[in-house]
């Protein structure tokens, strides 16, 4: 077992173990952590790849953006998790049974010596540090995958309206801002000078009390 | 470098639907909802055009263009215009229902011509990346069309249930393609049936990834054991959806069953063939069974559907050329009925009212003698009653895997259709043989009414001359899957 082996099974177990907490944690927040731990030691496996910008790109985007971003959603919503795990006991036998199953399953056919003997007999080429992922996967993406890429941009673009379609909905109740109208205001449009009766009763009797001093 | 320019004018349908619904998307903002109609109009025109194009750029050799990604042969073009169809009278369908009940919005046609595009995107795909974004823009499509009644509980549990079973379906398939790709080096259909071929002895980490891939496949086809999410969905969805998912998805379905298991792995047909007979056989039991327990009709025709897929699987598993096109015929078959069935369902709802039951059928035949005689046409199609074309449908695929081998599988089908025949000849009983619960005359709109009556008309001529259409089937695939 040489050093590049040791890094990969101490950075898959970490994965694993941060996956099955992501799942098991009490604490919504801490199973965000953990989603970013498990996203963390991918992007680290890519790196064993010699996958690069995609690890980086997973860090900044996934990392970065979207947990953090997540992070604030279950931290803003009130949520009760124990509602949500009601019946995660009762159904946990039946769930572990039929999960060893599918473990052991693949355990036999991945253990078996036939699974190993041959693979497409193609070992990936180890590149040097003048190669550039950026320039490979740009190059692959606009010439020869550009029909897939073109659909990945249809899907977003089907997300964007579905997002907008499930969740604008114009609320008799709710008051808008007309941020024109609210520049173009005057004065007279806001303001009204009204004479108060309170007002003028002070002001004779302060009238009042001056001509007493002035003739006294 | 250099790379040669993808031939475009092959993708040309594509390219149309696509620049259509992004019109659609900005002519609908400007529209108030009085106008709305000119979206409808435009989405019509839309399908329309996309025909005309497959059809005159139609071709008798299959064509690959875009790195060999995108394939353009007879049973793509013939596949996509029978989608153009069957959402063009989906819509027609549609119109009244969705208008009674706030959800005749652009965004109902955008949602329904991007799934569209996906469906094409499958039927033409010719490399598995192709084949699972094609999947992926037609549920993500559906989902959202699912969960767009916003105030339903109902809707939006069903959607829920949809997307969380759609994408664990989509994680299990593109574990079995990784596998597979691992295998082949190479994620091209053709590529990688020829290196199937070429490969002697043991394919253990092949047959690995088959399990996945038929298990993701089972997912969407909807059959036993990964059938669960097509009751609660066809219930829950509001009916205009219901019938949307029932009709053209099960022939992109079609299509993608036939690229990846048949064109891409046809090689390991041994592996596969097993898989689907447990698989069909589940399917033709429980569907069958489970649905005499229904008192909703749409869950009911969910269950019918579970049955119909597993007859749909019967065509593949023979693993000819003549049990391929039987299969293309039975999914062409299917959608014209369940289209006709769930437009039935629709046709009795009206403001605030919704058929669902199946005592909402009762005394139909008193209330409008037509509309009863069309649903005795879909329901006995259904069962597979001659004379109506759902018997040739059976016939077809139940001769081909005759053909095969597969006798105790045939019996038990038969067996299955039979006890079938009691839920579709119940509805029946009820409309012809009770007395109605509620009066309310039936008035459709006039190209629904013509349309639905078509609709049942041709569920009788194709059921007297099945020739042309069953001729069109083994041409197509007699053309493309070589």
């Amino acid at each position: 077992m040489n050093a590049q082996t040791l890094i990969f099974y101490f950075f898959a177990t970490i994965l694993l173990f941060a996956a099955a907490r992501v799942v098991t944690a009490r604490n919504p927040v801490h199973s965000a952590l953990f989603l970013v731990l498990a996203f963390f030691t991918a992007a680290a496996l890519w790196i064993m790849l010699q996958a690069e910008f995609l690890a980086i790109v997973l860090v900044l985007v996934y990392v970065g953006a979207v947990m953090v971003l997540f992070l604030f959603v279950v931290m803003m919503l009130d949520i009760n998790y124990d509602t949500l795990r009601e019946g995660f006991w009762d159904n946990l036998p039946f769930a572990l049974l039929v999960a060893v199953l599918m473990a052991a399953e693949m355990a036999v056919v991945v253990a078996g010596r036939n699974f190993w003997a041959n693979g497409s007999g193609v070992s990936p080429v180890i590149h040097g540090p003048e190669y550039s992922n950026i320039k490979e996967l740009g190059r692959l993406i606009y010439t020869e995958y550009v029909y897939p890429f073109e659909i990945a941009s249809v899907i977003l673009l089907v997300a964007i309206v579905a997002a907008i379609a499930l969740t604008l909905r114009r609320r008799k109740d709710t008051k808008y801002q007309d941020s024109a109208q609210q520049i173009a205001v005057r004065r007279n449009d806001r303001l009204r000078i009204i004479p108060v009766a309170a007002d003028n009763k002070l002001r004779q009797k302060h009238e009042a009390v001056e001509q007493t001093e002035k003739q006294s | 470098m250099t790379f040669p320019m993808p031939n475009l004018t092959l993708a040309l349908p594509e390219i149309f639907v696509l620049v259509m619904v992004s019109l659609i998307l900005i002519v609908d903002l400007f529209l108030s909802a009085k106008n709305r109609f000119v979206t409808y109009a435009l989405t019509q025109i839309t399908l329309l055009g996309a025909a005309w194009i497959t059809v005159s750029t139609h071709s008798a050799v299959p064509q690959y263009t875009f790195s060999n990604m995108f394939v353009d042969d007879a049973m793509s073009d013939v596949l996509k215009l029978m989608s153009y169809v069957a959402v063009s009278v989906v819509l027609v369908y549609s119109r009244t229902y969705i208008s009674l009940r706030g959800m005749f919005r652009g965004e109902f046609f955008a949602l329904a011509l991007f799934a569209l595009l996906g469906m094409m995107v499958m039927i033409s795909a010719n490399h598995f990346l192709v084949l699972y974004m094609g999947l992926e823009l037609l549920s993500l499509s559906l989902y959202a069309m699912v969960a767009l009644q916003r105030d339903s509980a109902l809707a939006t549990e069903a959607a829920m249930k949809y997307f969380v079973l759609g994408a664990l379906a989509s994680g299990l398939l593109l574990y079995g393609m990784s596998m597979l790709y691992g295998a082949t080096g190479s994620l091209n259909i053709n590529q990688v049936a020829t290196v199937i071929q070429n490969t002697t002895g043991n394919h253990v980490v092949l047959t690995f990834g088959l399990v996945f891939v038929v298990a993701g496949l089972a997912f969407k086809l909807g059959v036993v054991p990964f059938h669960m999410w097509i009751p609660d969905v066809y219930q829950g969805a509001p009916t205009a959806v219901t019938l949307f998912i029932g009709s053209a998805p099960k022939i992109a379905a079609f299509a993608f069953v036939a690229r990846l298991l048949v064109e891409g792995l046809q090689g390991l047909v041994q592996d596969w063939q097993g898989m689907l007979v447990i698989m069909a056989f589940l399917s033709m039991a429980i569907g069958n069974i489970t649905a005499i327990a229904q008192t909703n009709i749409k869950r009911m025709l969910a269950y019918s559907t579970i049955s119909h897929m597993g007859f749909l699987l019967l065509g593949f598993l023979s693993g000819t050329l003549n049990g391929y096109s039987s299969s293309m015929f039975y999914v062409l078959v299917y959608v014209l009925m369940s289209v006709g069935g769930f437009g039935m369902v629709m046709l009795m709802s009206r403001q605030g009212f919704e058929a669902e039951n199946l005592d909402d059928f009762k005394g139909l035949n008193q209330r409008s003698p037509w509309y009863a005689f069309m649903m005795l046409l879909f329901m006995f199609s259904m069962a597979g009653i001659p004379p109506t074309v759902g018997f040739y449908a059976k016939l077809s695929v139940l001769q081909a895997a005759l053909q095969a081998g597969f006798v105790w599988l045939v019996v038990s089908a038969v067996l299955f259709s039979v006890i079938g025949a009691f839920y579709y000849l119940r509805i029946i009983k009820l409309m012809y043989f009770d007395a109605p619960q509620d009066e309310t005359p039936i008035r459709p709109e006039g190209d629904m009414a013509m349309l639905i009556s078509t609709n049942g008309l041709a569920v009788l001529a194709l059921g007297i001359l099945p020739q042309p259409l069953m001729a069109l089937c083994a041409y197509s695939i007699q053309r493309s899957l070589l």
